[in-house]
């Protein structure tokens, strides 16, 4: 299939779509108008509606756009949602101590946004292709990535570390936007191949701004491709708030490309399982991207080397501290029955026994070989690399015969 | 007289100041520059003291940043913008080639493009990857462009100043691992033109050419290599577009050796840039061929090996010594 004919499929799918479709693009225009009319700052009151099937009480609140999505879920699943965020949060709270003890040089904590990772990450299937941030170690979790993996870029011993391809997971990105563009594009290809999987897009809210993420809203678009623009809006990019960024409420960016914009309470994970099961189901029928917004917070720094109290409020994040995505689960499972001591205290021990094997492997990760800088930059080999391969080998040797340096005493470091 | 030592991130910071407030045209622009102060705390304060007017946290788009610093420029701002990282700017860097650089040469001189970009550059900070690349050749590449770098906090205080008053557009580098060393800025001082090197240091055996963070590890090495009865002569490039080569020509006719160090690859560095030109000017004063230690034709490694990747003091002296071998 080519390019061309995917974009042509547009006019089939309307008619197949059916009343989801029709209600969702319904639910858009009114939320549109609703944003419009409330202006542009999401803390007031009377903010832009959004998608919430768990309230912060952990109350089910019934949702006839939505629920659906989720009618089938069993205690046992939701166990596993709570399971999953649990071990999420333990993981980087591991990664940020390990930080502080020196074993990494940096790390960007998910704390907060858990049930955003975890919904939307539960949402896809094993052939669904996930493209993140830097911060996405939930999503990972659910991709089935192992978690010590991620950690190799944050001490300094690669510049990645994984196969993109065992668990369509892909590298994480640190240049702002850029992976939108490649979602989308192997978005594009998935539907050449008529595949039947999708893709995700995970980027934060700063990232809206740049202009790759237009651009991909752009091709995904034309193109009608089956991704999925996850934007997790935790309220800040490093120190700039989202108004910073917007003068609309992020969802409402797709309705100028053409596709539907749903925000999501990103701190209740029913939610994001939700409307991420609606946006991919839509996508893999033929209906094309669609912008999910992920209301949440990032309720540490930016990264270790942050220090938010230059710029934000400790009431802020208190406010954020009372709709936390973990403890709500919890009131909900424990209010009906779902799980009980035993359970939770089962999971506390499973973290524990996951949080000392992160350590263990982090402290024992060998420093890369100084050589191993040639390695792997051309998939075909290259003739200069091969030369100061070999110059630089002759270097080194050079120190063999006489350990430290005469006149230096060694390497400056 | 006002005499201040002052660490480099702070010197820029002074000069940033002085330049908003002596110019009501000068902006500063960029990704957290207003209340965090930036990332390396070089705007700390600006905001607070000079409006969110003038020091403007913008959007998360280095393209935008840029371009509109264009739009303000052709009507008579003189913006100063901030690119977080060096590995940041390629957003950037069509605006910066293809318009910023162009401009006053497609309108036949009648319009000035004022636009200054600082660029926190280079690796030893033991930083996560697009966070350690010195990309200065990529912009010494485009006609139109000016392209310098301080080594030290006077230079970083007054090449600054000379930069936000350049009618051309000036890719200031700044040398993020020194953003912590100390010197003296004398704020009263007339200082030297900004696009003449400097002699960091006399010598007599062989020329070492740094600019930027790679100043201090020549000097370092040169004082190691006196130890050893070597004289070396380090050269303070401090400009990379244009290159003052008369100063290099000159020390090597003195010394008769050239070594460029650089922490950018040396494949189409200016590394390769000055061998070429110095190689025209003084073959018949060089007893050796020009040298050159600086990064591979490989991508900014991981931070554990980084010391492997980067020129350090062994490399700079293993360099010497092959000079001097001829
Ligand atoms: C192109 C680019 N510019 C700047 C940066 C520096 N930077 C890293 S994270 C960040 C903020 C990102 O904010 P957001 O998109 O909201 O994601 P969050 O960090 O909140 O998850 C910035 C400016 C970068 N990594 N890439
Ligand atoms: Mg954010």
């Amino acid at each position: 299939m080519t390019v061309e004919s995917t974009a042509a499929r547009t006019p089939r799918r309307a008619s197949s779509g059916g009343g989801k479709r029709a209600s969702a693009s319904a639910k858009k225009a009114a939320s549109a108008k609703q944003g419009a009319a409330q202006g542009r700052d999401a803390a007031q009151g009377g903010e832009p509606e959004l998608v919430q099937l768990l309230t912060p009480e952990g109350e089910r609140v019934e949702n006839s756009e939505y629920d659906r999505y989720v009618a089938d879920i069993t205690p046992e699943d939701l166990r596993a949602l709570y399971r999953d965020m649990v071990i999420a949060r333990r993981f980087d709270a591991e990664a940020v101590t390990l930080q502080r003890q020196g074993e990494l040089g940096l790390w960007p904590s998910l704390l907060g946004q858990e049930a955003a990772q975890v919904g939307s990450g539960r949402a896809t299937r094993a052939d669904d292709y996930v493209f993140p941030t830097y911060r996405e170690h939930g999503v990972a979790w659910c991709k089935g990535v192992d978690p010590t993996l991620l950690l190799g870029m944050f001490r300094g011993v690669n510049n990645g570390g994984w196969d993109p391809n065992t668990n369509g997971f892909q590298l994480y990105t640190i240049v702002i936007g850029s992976q939108t563009l490649h979602a989308t594009g192997y978005a594009m290809g998935m539907a050449k191949d008529g595949a039947d999987g999708a893709v995700v897009a995970y980027f934060g809210d700063g990232a809206t701004s740049q202009g790759d993420v237009a651009e991909a809203f752009t091709f995904a678009a034309v193109y009608n491709a089956p991704v999925v623009f996850f934007c997790q809006n935790n309220q800040w990019a490093i120190s700039e708030p989202t108004e910073k960024q917007s003068r609309v409420p992020l969802y409402q960016r797709a309705q100028g490309y053409g596709f539907p914009g749903v925000r999501v309470d990103g701190n209740d994970v029913l939610a994001c399982l939700a409307v991420t099961k609606w946006a991919l189901e839509r996508a893999r029928g033929g209906a094309g991207p669609a912008l999910i917004e992920a209301f949440t917070y990032r309720m540490g720094a930016h990264t270790t080397s942050d220090d938010p109290t230059r710029y934000r409020r400790d009431e802020e994040r208190a406010a954020w501290e009372a709709k936390d995505p973990i403890l709500r689960l919890r009131a909900y499972l424990t209010a009906e029955g779902h799980a009980d001591e035993g359970f939770f205290a089962e999971l506390e021990a499973e973290s524990e026994t996951l949080g000392k094997r992160v350590r263990d492997v982090v402290r024992n990760m060998p420093d890369p070989e100084p050589m191993s800088i040639f390695d792997n930059i051309y998939a075909d080999g290259h003739a200069l690399v091969d030369e100061e391969r070999a110059q630089f080998a002759a270097y080194q040797a050079s120190f063999a015969d006489a350990p430290v340096n005469a006149a230096t005493g060694g390497e400056v470091k | 007289m006002a005499v201040k030592k002052l660490p480099i991130a702070k010197a820029i910071n002074e000069s940033l100041r002085r330049a908003l407030d002596t110019d009501p045209k000068v902006l500063v622009m960029g990704e957290d520059v207003g209340k965090l102060g930036g990332v390396f705390r070089v705007t700390d304060g600006l905001q607070k003291d000079f409006g969110e007017d003038r020091v403007i946290d913008t959007p998360l788009a280095e393209s935008g940043i840029v371009g509109t610093a264009i739009g303000l420029a052709l009507r008579g701002y003189r913006p100063v913008v901030e690119i977080q990282f060096d590995g940041f700017v390629f957003p950037a860097y069509d605006q910066i080639v293809t318009q910023l650089a162009k401009m006053h040469a497609r309108a036949l001189g009648k319009i000035k493009v004022p636009v200054v970009i600082r660029i926190p550059y280079g690796g030893g900070i033991g930083a996560v990857e697009h966070h350690s690349e010195s990309p200065e050749s990529l912009f010494a590449h485009v006609a139109g462009l000016k392209v310098v770098s301080p080594s030290n906090s006077s230079d970083a205080y007054w090449m600054l100043q000379q930069a936000i008053q350049s009618d051309d557009p000036v890719i200031y580098f700044e040398p993020k691992r020194r953003y912590w060393d100390k010197g003296e800025v004398n704020t009263d001082a007339i200082p030297d033109p900004l696009h003449k090197a400097r002699t960091a240091r006399e010598g007599t055996d062989a020329t070492l050419v740094a600019y930027g963070p790679m100043v201090k590890t020549c000097l370092e090495a040169a004082a190691a290599a006196a130890e050893e009865g070597k004289s070396l002569e380090v050269v303070d490039l401090r400009t990379i577009s244009p290159i003052d080569f008369d100063a290099v020509q000159a020390s090597v006719e003195k010394t008769g050796r050239l070594i460029v160090v650089h922490e950018a690859p040396t494949f189409f560095g200016s590394g390769a840039e000055i061998a070429a030109r110095i190689t025209e000017r003084c073959f018949y004063h060089l007893e050796a061929p020009v040298l050159r230690v600086g990064g591979f034709h490989a991508p900014y490694p991981p931070a554990r090996v980084e010391e492997d990747y980067l020129p350090g003091l062994d490399r700079v002296l293993d360099a010497v010594d092959r000079s001097l071998a001829y």
